[in-house]
């Protein structure tokens, strides 16, 4: 009964997202106010509806309720319950439900606490907004209903969640990932709404900002959820691979981040319009894509998701309406959002977001180039091939080390004119105590220099330095300000991280006994221990080994290799050692005979930079946010 | 108007030699870098060039794979039913590593039949099977 209730939710949530197409459709066109305003209130209703249905397929998988097909496959009685709850999204059915509702989520929670709630746009909106659900609806639905059932004979055991998907991990990087990807959707109903209307003034940029914010700051956490999971649990002590599945997830970063810049410059300046509503529509069409590229299963992809070709064609049929019809609406409006000319001042902050804007529009171009180039020519049958981290890592950097540059320039120059008086002699010291700091690092560790650790250490420590100057001269601070230094300082951690680790990394694939000791990067590590070791749903080993430095015990790490019998499936579960400045990782590989082990031991400086930058940059943006949220309408 | 006018068409210069500049790197990096993919039966009938990168995808030969008794070294053989090449590879292989699973090698063929793997994929899906590679 619990699953058709599910579905019969699913069924309630599509009519009141039709009834959202067409009432205050017919409303605004009457301007009849009480009618497009009753949009909000069937946005509620979806929102309650989808949470009965998601609430009902957790409830199932709960109570281990097998003749539920998606139960069934994914989920078993030993499954601790909190990773029941996690299956709900742990595979395709589920995930699209989850993608559905964070869409009624942020519907329902912009047309009740947007300014823009008394105003038509916001009808607008939520009618573009239900169409999107409608698809997504009609995908569910037709081709992926996560409340079939296996009746009348159903297995009295289900097969179990994929193993590498019972961590912590998969509580917080999918939920978040969805939020940021499906929160862009509120851009792009903000954009498709202006060229409806024909009209994007100041009250535009001012309601669609803290929005899009918002979706950043979830999608940037997403992203490093994803890669410290990925790091802890695939181990193999990466932390970014260029893999399909996370440029999937990178595109729309890049493009949303661009977003947030130029609607800086709309809400300010009144320039860069059209362009914005551009960078909207991309940003959620390349969300789409990556829904596409994810869950259509046409990746080879080092991560988990091989999908029913079948559902790929739905999404990219949808993908395709959603870009055309966009296309076309941006071909034909968009003469209705141009501004006056007006003279370019070449030091001012619009050219200098300009620039921001293009860095990171040629930057997810390249990524997507990466990305597609393989799928597109095996459809044309030119052969298989596979794009790896030498293309990305050396399109990308060079196009990193000026982004980096202007970003630092960025934030101190005015809009329309800089006074070069203050400018220049404020860069100009910063310059050169940066390059004379970058060069003694450089020679005070002759055997580690490198030009690519110098060209490094000057671009973070500009970006740093000159974010800390802007902070520091600051007259009349405020929330979003601090959020906008905090988000930089963020960029400047997380690149220094990465070149430390790239730089200094130390990776020893060792075959060992127990008892041995070996060295790594002035540590030892001594294997004390091998034994057996139960979970609650999986048996397997767990090694202990000591790690000394300078002969002193500093930690009693203990990888495991546990095996999950329903999947004739082992999976390492890595240990690491944390500090601040580096991590050790070990990682049992497999038994080689003769009681040896093959083993992974890994020794990361400033890892944990990588990530501590990416939080920044989300609180920073969150700071934003709550600023803008506290801002009086003026 | 003037100065305005050259200044727009500096603008544009920028631009043009910017995205020129970019589409460059794009496409010579992407000469560079790029993996093509072989089963077995179509890597014996291709030639490739001396110490070119390639992935060979089949699945591991049940009872070939033989592991060196004092150091990481392992050989094993990948089939995709049709041919057989063999393959061998030192480190850590990867957790689905396993007789009869699909896996992704990628690294040189040297010219005496000798698959040198430098890097070993394995899908996270016991199902998974690599393309090309049917009955």
């Amino acid at each position: 009964m619990i699953p058709e209730i599910g579905l019969f939710s699913l069924l309630l949530a599509l009519s009141f997202a039709s009834a959202q197409v067409v009432l205050p459709w017919v409303g605004v066109k009457k301007h009849d106010k009480s009618l497009w305003q009753s949009a909000r209130w069937f946005a509620l209703a979806q929102f309650i509806f989808t949470s009965i249905a998601i609430s009902f397929l957790a409830y199932s998988f709960l109570t281990d309720d097998f003749s539920v097909a998606y139960v069934a496959a994914h989920s078993n009685s030993h499954l601790p319950w909190f990773y029941k709850v996690c299956a709900v999204w742990g595979a395709h059915e589920g995930s699209m439900l989850l993608w559905v509702w964070v869409l009624t989520v942020w519907m329902t929670g912009v047309s009740f606490l947007s300014e823009a709630k008394h105003h038509p746009t916001i009808a607008w909106v939520l009618i573009v907004m239900a169409l999107i659900a409608i698809g997504f609806y009609g995908f569910i639905l037709f081709t992926s209903n996560p409340f079939i059932r296996l009746l009348p004979s159903f297995p009295t055991e289900g097969q179990s969640l994929n193993a590498l998907l019972q961590d912590q991990g998969m509580m917080i990087h999918p939920p978040f990932l969805y939020m940021g990807y499906v929160g862009f959707s509120l851009a792009f109903a903000f954009a498709m709404a202006a060229l409806i209307e024909g009209k994007l003034g100041y009250s535009w940029a001012r309601w669609v900002r803290p929005w899009t914010l918002l979706a950043w700051c979830f999608l940037t956490y997403g992203i490093v959820a994803g890669s410290w999971w990925a790091y802890r649990q695939l181990g193999w002590g990466g932390w970014w691979f260029w893999d399909p599945v996370e440029n999937a997830s990178f595109m729309p970063w890049l493009a949303g981040t661009a977003l947030i810049h130029s609607l800086f410059v709309v809400e300010k300046r009144d320039r860069f319009k059209g362009w914005a509503v551009v960078l909207a529509l991309t940003t959620f069409s390349l969300s789409l894509l990556g829904t596409f590229l994810v869950r259509s299963g046409i990746l080879i992809s080092v991560h988990a998701f091989a999908q029913d070709p079948s559902r790929g064609q739905f999404l990219l049929l949808f993908f395709l309406l959603v870009v055309g019809i966009s296309t076309l609406f941006y071909i034909f409006r968009a003469h209705t959002l141009s501004a006056p000319p007006e003279k370019v001042w070449w030091l001012s902050k619009e050219v200098f977001l300009l620039g921001n804007n293009l860095f990171l529009y040629v930057m997810m171009l390249t990524i997507l180039l990466g990305t597609l180039y393989p799928l597109v020519l095996d459809e044309l049958g030119l052969g298989k091939i596979s794009v790896g981290y030498p293309y990305f890592n050396s399109v990308f950097i060079p196009l990193m080390v000026p982004f980096l540059l202007i970003m630092g320039v960025g934030p101190q120059v005015y809009w329309r004119e800089t006074p070069t008086s203050v400018l220049w002699p404020r860069l100009g010291g910063v310059g050169v105590s940066v390059l004379a700091i970058a060069t003694l690092a450089a020679l005070y560790f002759p055997p580690y220099f490198s030009w690519g650790l110098w060209i490094g250490l000057v671009v973070v420590l500009w970006l740093f330095s000159n974010t800390a100057v802007y902070a520091w001269k600051l007259k009349h601070r405020t929330i979003p300000q601090w959020g906008m230094v905090l988000a930089h300082s963020g960029v400047a951690v997380t690149a220094m991280g990465i070149i430390v680790t790239t730089l200094f990394s130390q990776e020893h694939d060792v075959r060992m006994r127990v008892g041995e000791t070996q060295t790594l990067g002035g540590y030892e590590y001594q294997w004390v221990r091998l034994m057996p070791l139960q979970g609650p749903n999986y048996s397997g080993v767990k090694a202990v080994f000591n790690l000394y430095q300078h002969g002193r015990l500093i930690n009693t790490l203990s990888p495991e290799m546990r095996t999950y019998p329903e999947q004739h499936y082992s999976n390492p579960k890595a240990a690491i050692d944390v500090t601040l400045f580096r991590d050790i990782y070990v990682a049992l590989g497999q038994p080689l005979g003769s009681d040896s082990w093959s083993l992974r031991v890994y020794y990361k400086p400033f890892i944990r930079w990588i990530w501590m930058g990416g939080l920044m940059m989300m609180i920073g943006g969150l700071m934003g946010f709550v600023g803008r949220m506290k801002h009086e309408p003026r | 108007m003037q100065t305005k006018r050259k200044k727009r068409l500096g603008l544009i210069v920028s631009i043009v030699l910017g995205v020129g500049v970019a589409t460059g790197l794009v496409l010579y990096s992407l000469k560079q870098n790029i993996n093509l993919y072989y089963t077995p039966q179509q890597l014996l009938s291709v030639s490739l060039k001396p110490h070119q990168v390639v992935r060979l995808g089949g699945l591991v030969k049940k009872g070939s794979v033989k592991r060196e008794s004092n150091n990481l070294t392992v050989r094993f053989v990948l089939t995709d039913y049709h041919a057989k090449v063999a393959v061998e590879y030192t480190g850590v292989l990867p957790a689905l590593f396993r007789e009869g699973q699909g896996i992704v090698a990628e690294g040189e063929w040297l010219p005496n039949g000798l698959f040198k793997a430098r890097e070993v994929l394995a899908k996270h899906d016991e199902n998974y099977h690599p393309p090309g590679v049917e009955k």
